[in-house]
């Protein structure tokens, strides 16, 4: 059987001038909170959507490997694990500069990614996804055994980064917008990846890697630039992750919480990048919500997920176009 | 550490190997021939230990309530298939790990609403409940050897019934080409539901068995999942032949890893953190195993021809 | 779809704005925060029966206040957790918290809860850096402190000149804590030390390791189904005739359903066990019972303490809530009748109290539970006390 991908959001393969009317909407939203927030509960809210926007950092990087280039990976919670415990651990050491732990939170994530893609990119589909597991698994053992680090139970982060001395980001405001400009760069980011010429052959290499392979390009070498892309934004949304929640743990790399990211990107639509943000938002305001409503949410959450993917396809998107549609015919 | 004990181990690790292979075997035949990722295997094993406990309770006779158990899993299984799985063949494999993981959320909760959250347990049936002496001063329980002789049989019946029997060919044919096969005249829908039914059975059964010797609770199915699925990717997904070694390998190295790992270390380092480094490099082992077997094989140790 | 997703995102906000607002100002608010989800759920739910039995039969009324119950879940998981006890403090505005049953779960809540001014009660989780370096005046716990419970059989095990203990525990920080603890007291020989790694189903190896050692007793750590397992296959190896059975957190009232007689006569350390003899004790576990259909754990009556000692501070302030300082005075006083008997905040806010050798049994009803052994540690206080800069 074929193992194509779903065509879910088809891609104009000529760049528009700007971002889309929708995605522009979702970042004037996310910017706008702050300010709803200031009436009622606000640090809660904050964090709530903090942690959203970080987890569509997570779902864009994985968006990409996956919506885009075909690569399932079931261990993508370990970039965001890496970067994070990047944090931890300088902190730990009493570094906590950004212009330090930044540049290694991406650089060790990215070298994670570099090594284990080697391995795990000669192997296809369900291979592919089992072994991107299995490297999760390792990761997560691996941060659990630091005893000087927490071990299982954790590391409390003193201090989020701060910029040449000054803690700019203590406020949780501040760090809300912090994280808003890196989901937007990182979002301005993949696109421009997306369109450019290392872009198509990534994308090609999704749909038809044997086409590409006669055209000349080592498809392997493409996959695996993109793979440690994927791996340092990961990273990234680890480092915002740590300093959202001032806590860092071996939990944030488990294989349910890469289960969890695949699930933000299926919501959002696969193969769409401001999708991986609703995605991302949905799953966790899905969560919080139902949760504060029963304790048996769950009983309703694993049958919506069967139903998205049956029915939704392009994910709570594409459903909402569909009614949309169908609304608009009547 | 002698070679009494040294034995002992490799009969464990064998012994672990047949466990392994138990539980997976109801995926080698969903996944395995029908192509279709299964997360929800770990959630039937989880039914068919509960299952066996609510029958057992009700009827206080542990081969009746297998019996019922088994009836109430296949049930199960038809009404699974034909309300999800049916549509899931054709998506791909993303999608396939949705759908299911779902399921995996709904049973989890599900147990946990109709049993409650405390850990239940199942008696080993009185005739089955005696020991041999395996070594001075250490039991085995006949139990083990009843389970041992089970994933025998299974491993037996899979083999023949996928490569020497009509209903395997077809099967094998429609996991192939599912168009052609229903072209032939066989109805392939009917075929595939009757095969996940089967499939889910063999996980409950696998649920029941092992629940005498282990604890019976919410999210038991989880870590025995990522097992089941590094036995199959490990045999090579396809090859029932390919499980059954790859089950005895990874219950070799894990047993055998856990048990000298820290006497290895302890060569080159001092014992305190050989202890803890020890069971830390022996939890990763099956997945270093795996990696290392895709890195030289790519689809396993022994990949169905033509895949 | 843009409108939809801007109606999502309001919609969501004014429904945590308004479930804030909706609440009387004369109501105290009790937050509770425990594992209601995975394997682990069933000691959250202990957590939390034990808090809604105390607030049940002290009539709805803390110190002459109107109580309310607000519970969350935290899933195991850290970051949820933060959000989970923001949302507590923040919307639902409790004055107490009362919770979690897990350490790092302890660890990630810890700061935005005392930060807050919110008082922190932990009815299970006692770390060993809060008792010491990172103690804080809004965190009491009525608990012990970890090591504590692991001590209990070292010192059972070096007064009774136990020889050649086999230790296993898991391979994570509290089996590593459980090791330590344990040798602190005792000073004999080890056979061996194990640590395994979490979650492990089949302990064959590990049973043939023990056969092979032979040893005078085996000193266990392993909590939940681990330990589930353990018991099992250990009792199923034929160990159990010759080995005596020293454990932490492995046999008690949360694990016996699922291990019945194969755990009957093995030890555990704990600072209490249903059938300890005080009044309020009885009285507690008949109403546990009958509420819930279950013997209670430590972690129910822990929790329920922790309900009587909120309660016993505010009759103390006279149900304000608002003077934080007369608030935690009042509370480190700890004026109320624990379950155990006698109760007594040491300066870090942990508890000086007894610890005793608990013995597995089997009830005439058939039921399981942990029973009164002899006393091993009088007025015990945890060791890392002295570092606490609190005084």
């Amino acid at each position: 059987m074929a193992q194509t991908l779903a065509a879910s959001s088809a891609l104009p393969d000529l760049m528009p001038d700007r971002p889309g009317l929708l995605p522009m909407t979702i970042f004037l939203v996310l910017a706008l909170i702050p300010a709803v927030a200031w009436f009622g509960p606000e640090s809660y809210l904050l964090g709530l959507f903090t942690r959203v926007m970080v987890f569509a950092i997570a779902a864009m990087a994985l968006d990409f490997i996956c919506g885009y280039g075909g690569l399932v990976s079931f261990g993508h919670a370990a970039f965001v694990g890496i970067g994070a415990y990047a944090v931890g651990i300088l902190g730990a050491h009493g570094i906590t500069d950004m212009l330090v732990s930044l540049p290694t939170a991406l650089l060790a994530s990215a070298i994670f990614a570099y090594l284990t893609g080697t391995v795990c990119l000669r192997t296809k589909s369900v291979y592919f996804i089992m072994i991107t597991l299995a490297f999760g698994q390792m990761a997560y053992f691996i941060a659990g055994s630091l005893a000087p680090y927490g071990g299982d139970d954790g590391l409390t982060i003193r201090l989020r980064s701060t910029l040449l001395g000054f803690p700019f980001l203590q406020n949780d405001r501040t760090l809300y917008y912090f994280v808003l400009l890196c989901l937007l760069l990182s979002y301005l980011v993949f696109r421009a990846i997306l369109y450019s010429r290392f872009g198509r052959v990534f994308r090609g290499a999704r749909e038809n890697p044997t086409r590409m392979a006669t055209l000349g390009f080592d498809v392997f070498r493409f996959q695996r630039v993109g793979y440690v892309i994927a791996g340092a934004v990961g990273g990234l949304a680890g480092f915002l992750l740590a300093n959202a929640t001032e806590f860092v743990s071996p939990a944030y790399m488990s294989w349910q919480r890469s289960g969890e990211l695949i699930i933000m990107v299926l919501f959002g639509g696969i193969g769409s990048l401001h999708g991986a943000i609703v995605g991302a938002a949905g799953y966790l305001l899905i969560e919080e919500i139902l949760g504060g409503i029963t304790e048996q949410w769950k009983l309703i959450f694993g049958p919506l997920l069967v139903l998205v993917v049956l029915f939704a396809r392009g994910g709570l998107l594409g459903l909402a176009g569909t009614i949309r549609g169908r609304l608009s015919r009547d | 550490m002698s070679t009494g004990l040294f034995v002992v181990q490799i009969l464990n690790g064998l012994q672990f190997g047949v466990l392994l292979f138990l539980i997976a075997a109801g995926l080698t035949l969903v996944f395995g021939v029908m192509d279709c990722i299964n997360l929800a295997h770990g959630v039937q094993y989880m039914l068919g230990a509960y299952l066996a406990v609510a029958f057992y309770a009700l009827t206080g006779n542990f081969l009746i309530a297998l019996v019922l158990a088994l009836a109430a899993a296949l049930v199960f299984g038809l009404l699974l298939e034909f309300v999800v799985f049916r549509h899931l063949y054709d998506r791909d494999h993303l999608e396939q790990v949705i759908a299911t993981f779902g399921i995996i959320i709904f049973l989890n909760q599900a147990v946990k609403t109709v049993w409650g959250a405390a850990p239940l347990t199942l008696p080993i049936p009185e005739i089955f409940s005696g020991s041999i002496v395996l070594m001075p001063g250490l039991l085995y329980p006949v139990w083990r050897l009843v389970i041992i002789a089970s994933g025998l049989a299974v491993a037996m019946l899979l083999y023949v019934l996928v490569s020497r029997t009509r209903v395997g060919m077809l099967v094998r044919a429609g996991a192939t080409n599912a168009r052609m096969v229903s072209a032939l005249g066989v109805d392939i829908r009917r075929l595939f539901m009757i095969l996940f039914g089967f499939g889910t059975m063999l996980a409950a059964f696998a649920g029941a068995m092992i629940a005498p010797i282990l604890s019976v609770e919410p999210g038991m199915g989880d870590t025995v999942l990522i097992l089941a699925f590094v036995v199959i990717v490990i045999g090579g997904i396809g090859s029932i032949r390919g499980a059954f070694l790859a089950a005895l390998l990874i219950g070799l190295v894990d047993t055998l890893g856990r048990s000298f790992a820290i006497d290895i270390l302890r060569l080159v380092m001092p014992p305190s953190p050989a202890r803890t480094v020890g069971p830390a490099i022996a939890s990763m082992l099956i997945y270093v195993l795996m990696a290392l077997v895709l890195y030289f094989r790519p689809a396993g140790l022994f990949p169905a021809r033509g895949r | 779809m843009k409108t939809s997703k801007l109606f999502v995102t309001v919609a969501a906000m004014a429904l945590f704005g308004i479930s804030g607002q909706a609440q009387a100002q004369e109501k105290l608010r009790i937050g509770v925060i425990a594992t209601l989800s995975g394997p682990p759920a069933v000691l959250g739910q202990q957590l939390r029966n034990g808090v809604q039995l105390a607030v049940k039969d002290l009539g709805g009324k803390l110190g002459g206040r109107e109580v309310e119950v607000i519970v969350q879940d935290d899933e195991l998981k850290p970051d949820v957790a933060v959000s989970r006890a923001k949302a507590l403090i923040e919307r639902d505005k409790v004055d107490f918290v009362i919770g979690p049953i897990f350490s790092n779960i302890l660890q990630a809540i810890f700061r935005p809860v005392t930060d807050a001014g919110v008082i922190l009660i932990s009815p299970n989780a006692g770390t060993s850096n809060f008792a010491g370096k990172e103690c804080n005046a809004n965190f009491f716990v009525t608990s012990y402190q970890n090591d504590q419970a692991f001590g209990v059989a070292g010192k059972y095990a070096q007064d009774a000149g136990l020889k050649k203990i086999f230790l296993i525990a898991p391979n994570y920080q509290a089996g590593r804590d459980a090791l330590a603890g344990f040798k602190s007291f005792y000073k004999g020989e080890v056979a061996d030390e194990v640590y395994v790694p979490l979650g492990q189903l089949d302990y064959s190896a590990e049973l043939a390791k023990i056969a092979a050692a032979s040893p005078g007793a085996i000193y266990v750590f392993l909590p939940g189904g681990m330990g589930i397992n353990f018991v099992k296959q250990f009792r199923q190896a034929g160990l159990a005739d010759k080995t005596v059975f020293l454990s932490a957190f492995t046999v008690d009232e949360s694990t016996l359903p699922a291990q019945q007689d194969a755990a009957v006569g093995f030890f555990g350390g704990a600072n209490w066990a249903p059938n300890l003899d005080n009044p309020q004790n009885k009285k507690f576990v008949a109403g546990y019972e009958k509420e819930f259909g279950a013997v209670p754990a430590t972690y129910a009556f822990q929790s329920y303490d922790a309900v009587l000692l909120i309660d016993g501070a505010l009759k103390l302030t006279k149900g304000n809530v608002a003077d934080k300082d007369a608030l935690r005075a009042a509370l480190k006083k700890a004026d109320f009748t624990s379950l155990r008997g006698g109760f007594k905040f040491n300066t870090n806010n942990y508890p000086i109290q007894d610890f005793y050798l608990v013995k597995v049994a089997k009830r005439g009803d058939g039921k399981f539970q942990t029973e009164i052994d002899k006393k091993v540690f009088t007025n015990f206080a945890d060791p890392h006390a002295k570092d606490c800069p609190m005084k």
